[in-house]
């Protein structure tokens, strides 16, 4: 798979980071509960995932792979984002401050988000080069925020139904994104990925 | 608290994917086939018994400011020795297993242990909660994998439990993503019905 566009069309729909690979499932549970902050967290999303999967894939070709540290790459990795997010937000509330208002209160919650690092790991296991692993997280990043957006719509009518009490909340949503995976099933086979 | 609770308290009453609602994404991921459910709970138990344990032990040494990466990294010692170690023994299971043997380091179910427990309770204490904990989330994990290997596959444990006509035409999308959300939403449902 070597056309840019089929990476980008497989991490975006066929196999979607929230509801094929089950990646990020703590925000998309956790913080769908209004249209703006999913917007909001699916924005910080795609770009921590852009910048973090260029970060690792220079330390990974760089540092790891010539010095024979391959061993150390679970650890390395996750250090490296946490102290980028830091970064990025330390960064962001100096220079930018009309962004950080609008990101900024999701950056924390994303160290420990595991599609994030998810998506490291794939772009090594996949042998991805530079400009592969861009487009692979450009694409898993806004899977990740069509779905959110999505679910936080599904969910804002969802607080006003009539439903029954041990339904409600958890076993709903669950439910919920059962049938939008189903429906995300319909993709795989689009252009001849799976 | 007596230490048979320090134990069962993270098996049943609090019990991590059920109860809490915290670990979903290898919960959901890997409960396909009992087996590979199974290997998941037991490497995550391994990886939050140890932890706990070394945590506990350097507690008073540890400062408060940089504590969560020094446990990050404590942790992502134990999942390297788990990865590799799969890797070399149980490279079937590794392999169906894949991105989450490394991702059991973002894991918030042993990051949780080691900051609300660990890092303020004795060894021995700690590392009973570790195990509770730990076989809490095997047990979630095993059940769910029964029931969606049992409708999708018609097997357990790769043994066939239905007859010939079910091969043909057995429940599939059970296996596929959608049945793992349906599973846990019916699960979590009957847990709210039948606790209260």
């Amino acid at each position: 798979m070597k056309d840019p566009a089929l990476i980008f069309l497989a991490a975006f729909l066929v196999n979607n980071i929230v509801l094929m690979r089950f990646l990020g499932l703590c925000p998309f549970f956790g913080v769908s509960n209004a249209v703006e902050t999913a917007t909001g967290m699916g924005m910080a999303v795609i770009f921590v995932m852009t910048l973090a999967s260029w970060i690792t894939w220079i330390v990974y070709h760089g540092i790891l792979l010539p010095f024979d540290l391959v061993f150390l790459r679970t650890a390395v990795f996750i250090l490296t984002i946490a102290s980028l997010v830091q970064l990025v937000e330390m960064f962001l509330k100096k220079s930018y401050r009309t962004l950080y208002n609008a990101l900024g209160i999701y950056l924390p919650l994303i160290t420990t988000n595991c599609a994030i690092l998810g998506v490291t790991f794939l772009t090594i296991d996949n042998k991805f080069n530079f400009l592969d692993s861009t487009i692979f997280s450009i694409g898993t990043g806004l899977g990740f925020m069509v779905v959110m957006i999505t679910f936080a719509a599904i969910k804002e009518r969802l607080d006003l139904a009539p439903i029954n009490p041990s339904i409600k909340g958890y076993p709903i949503s669950f439910i919920a994104a059962g049938l939008m995976a189903l429906a995300f099933l319909g993709f795989s086979g689009l252009f001849g990925l799976t | 608290m007596k230490k048979s609770q320090i134990f069962t308290r993270g098996l049943i009453k609090e019990n991590a994917v059920l109860v809490l609602m915290i670990g979903l994404c290898p919960a959901l991921a890997v409960s396909g086939t009992v087996r590979d459910a199974f290997g998941m709970g037991l490497a995550a138990t391994f990886v939050l018994f140890f932890s706990n344990i070394i945590i506990s032990i350097m507690r008073k040494r540890i400062p408060n400011e940089v504590r969560i990466p020094i446990f990050i990294l404590i942790i992502s010692t134990f999942v390297t020795i788990i990865d590799y170690f799969m890797q070399a023994f149980q490279p079937n299971l590794y392999q169906a297993l894949g991105v989450f043997v490394p991702l059991i380091v973002v894991n918030c179910m042993i990051l949780g242990r080691a900051e609300a427990y660990a890092s303020k309770n004795s060894v021995i204490n700690s590392a009973l909660d570790g195990l509770g904990v730990g076989l809490g989330f095997t047990l979630a994990l095993t059940v769910m994998g029964a029931i969606r290997e049992i409708f999708g596959n018609g097997t357990l444990l790769g043994m066939a439990i239905f007859g010939e006509g079910f091969k043909n035409a057995p429940v599939i999308f059970m296996i596929l993503p959608p049945g793992a959300f349906l599973v846990i939403g019916v699960m979590k449902a009957l847990i709210n019905r039948y606790s209260k």
